[in-house]
């Protein structure tokens, strides 16, 4: 029952957000008007609209594209975070570990600072690529460490390998960043995170991925369930722990990569979001995770409607209003849980 | 063997006749190529000056003899110097500095100066256009004088530097004479785009992934004030942005501007052409793009605030030129 209730509250709050989202905006269209356009979309619904070439194209081109962006990209963030959570046992890792976030940013900077007359959308392919470079870069030097070191668990071998690929790479960026001084707004820009200039084109773009990796993360929930018990359990009760590791983590790292790839970094979202679930819900995975992707795509949509209206006309960089809010949210979401992780 | 010799002898030749061309047609269409290169006096029949001391942003500094070593790291102060002749003192420039052709690029940088390499050229006088690092005190230390040039926001205060520039170096009337120069080719060319383009509105597009726009109180913007355009960007600036706020496309669009130029059209800032920007999703309802009126500038020349500008003007005032209005 309660995981039902946690269920309506969380899709509830993600068409909240969006909804709130498609309505307000820096060009002021008329609420009456939206709503007549929005609601001519739907199927066998035929409204005639007083609304403007232009502002339709504004409702249309720009601000839902930016909608269904941000649900898109928080859901994946989210959802990545909670599966990594999972994997590594650890309530404090996010979507960006394991050098994801630092690849993803060294990526983008080498676009932009050496292929910038390559075109615009080498960008996205670059962070996505070197987020995914990251990610893999640290699974093998993790892995391979793991076998020699008295730690044991090959779990915080991962996360510290993925820590120490996380500030090579970062040395790397800041290093190629501090050489090419034009260069440094654009730069900062894209590590700060924006949704701005989103398009169709880039919800289709990283639909492909999105659909495919949620789809395996959410399939691993009971699985997820079952390590959390100990690797020595998990593999009593027949499961074999290196492999649904490799799997999860894979998708995670499809997941983020492919929501870094349009969005720049976006922090706290990944972290913040499954302890959110978790208090709704408790702690099992088959919860926490479709519950992640539903309340971080809202948390994300507000966020983006709050970067987009605080200083309207002027924007806020989307990183700085998650984390402005996130921090608060979690330590109030901090008080009252329990113990986390079994 | 012999074809390819043969062939390449051609490409040559044919290289050659094209660099020829450019040079030529470069230099008849655009008054500014003078400007820049004005032609630099001998320093010996100068009147010694010195020991000058200069108000500069930094406080006053006194310079005892006239430098014949002079760093420079800042771009337009490397344009300055050239352009005032006194080019033939400059032993090293920073790594950004690349006009005109031929100056002498060194790795130093003047966002985050290295003290040491700096004095490695025994300078006698070093010119940037921020005190970062300890550039002052530390240069200061070894007794080298430094000049702090930070970027202006008004023609005036351009041209207050390139003579500042002048006084410092010994070239103070070849830097008057500049500055005349300059004011003039751009009086001209405001003057021939007259006064029909009076209160259209222009989006100046910085970047475009976030769209970051300048407003009227920056440089660029009063250099766009001359023709009397208006800003679509001023509405939506904050005391916080410097002049620079963050657009949304919401706003750039609903904002309908008759004009857009392009400060991110090189490969190198975004490659953004008018074709690029007409095809971006909603974009095709403004004014500018309807009507075509999308210019692609050099923004090398965009962001610097030197012995250049008339060819800024100039540009700005050629893409107005074929505006219907």
């Amino acid at each position: 029952m309660r995981r039902l209730g946690a269920f309506g509250l969380a899709a509830a709050f993600l068409a909240a957000a969006m909804l709130i989202s498609a309505f307000v905006g820096a060009a002021d269209l008329n609420p009456l008007a939206t709503a007549t356009a929005l609601l001519d979309k739907i199927p066998f619904v035929s409204l005639p609209s007083s609304m403007s070439p232009l502002d339709r194209a504004v409702l249309f081109q720009i601000r839902l594209p930016r909608v269904v962006l941000g649900a898109l990209v928080g859901a994946l963030l989210a959802l990545a975070g909670a599966g990594y959570q999972g994997v590594f046992r650890n309530p404090l890792v996010d979507s960006g570990m394991l050098g994801a976030s630092a690849g993803a940013g060294l990526g983008a900077t080498l676009a932009i600072v050496d292929l910038s007359g390559a075109g615009p959308g080498v960008v996205p392919v670059a962070a996505f690529v070197g987020s995914l470079s990251g990610v893999a870069v640290a699974y093998l030097t993790g892995t391979v460490a793991s076998r020699q070191t008295v730690l044991g668990d090959g779990v915080a071998t991962l996360l510290l390998a993925g820590i120490a690929v996380g500030s090579f790479l970062t040395a790397v960026q800041t290093f190629l960043l501090q050489r090419s001084q034009p260069d440094i707004q654009a730069v900062y820009s894209w590590l700060l995170g924006s949704l701005s200039a989103a398009t169709w084109q880039q919800v289709t773009s990283i639909l492909p991925y999105a659909a495919v990796s949620s789809v395996v993360i959410l399939l691993h929930g009971r699985h997820l369930d079952v390590l959390a018990v100990g690797d020595e359990e998990a593999r009593a009760l027949g499961l074999r722990p290196a492999v649904v590791r490799t799997i999860v983590i894979a998708a995670c790292a499809l997941a983020a990569a492919s929501a870094v790839a349009v969005s720049g970094l976006i922090g706290f979202v990944g972290i913040v979001v499954p302890h959110v679930a978790r208090r709704l819900a408790g702690p099992s995975y088959t919860s926490v995770l479709p519950l992640s992707l539903l309340i971080g795509a809202g948390f994300l949509v507000l966020a983006d409607t709050l970067a987009r209206t605080v200083l309207s006309p002027a924007e806020l960089p989307i990183g700085v209003v998650t984390a402005l809010i996130g921090a608060p949210a979690f330590v109030w979401v901090l008080r009252g849980t329990r113990p986390v992780g079994t | 063997m012999r074809t390819p010799q043969r062939l390449s002898a051609a490409v040559l030749v044919a290289v050659a006749a094209a660099a020829a061309l450019a040079g030529c047609s470069s230099a008849s269409s655009s008054a500014t190529a003078a400007v820049a290169h004005a032609p630099a006096k001998p320093t010996s029949n100068l009147i010694p000056v010195f020991p000058t001391t200069v108000a500069a942003p930094n406080g006053s500094v006194t310079i005892k003899r006239q430098p014949n070593r002079i760093v420079s790291l800042d771009p337009t102060a490397t344009e300055d110097l050239y352009a005032i002749g006194a080019g033939t003192q400059v032993v090293a420039v920073d790594q950004d500095s690349d006009y005109p052709p031929g100056v002498p690029v060194t790795s130093l940088s003047g966002l985050t100066p290295n003290i040491e390499a700096i004095a490695k050229y025994n300078p006698s006088l070093v010119i940037a256009s921020q005190n970062s690092g300890g550039l002052v005190s530390g240069l200061g230390k070894l007794g080298i004088p430094v000049l702090i040039e930070p970027a202006v926001s008004t023609l005036s205060g351009a041209y207050q530097q390139i003579e500042q520039i002048g006084r410092a170096t010994g070239h103070y009337n070849q830097s008057t004479e500049v500055v005349q120069n300059m004011t003039e080719v751009i009086t001209d060319s405001v003057k021939q785009a007259g006064s029909k383009y009076r209160g259209m509105t222009y989006y100046w597009e910085l970047s475009n992934d976030p769209y970051y726009s300048a407003t009227s109180a920056t440089f660029i913007g009063h250099v766009l004030d001359m023709f009397g355009l208006k800003n679509i960007a001023d509405a939506a600036s904050k005391p916080a942005d410097g002049g620079y706020p963050e657009l949304s496309q919401e706003y750039i669009v609903t904002a309908k501007p008759q004009l857009i130029f392009l400060a991110d059209n090189q490969p190198a800032d975004g490659g953004q052409t008018p074709a690029i920007v007409a095809k971006r999703p909603g974009w095709a309802g403004i004014p500018a793009v309807a009507d075509h009126d999308i210019f692609g500038l050099n923004d090398d020349i965009a962001s610097r605030w030197g012995p250049r500008l008339p060819s800024l003007v100039n540009e700005i005032a050629s893409a107005l030129a074929g505006v219907k209005s």
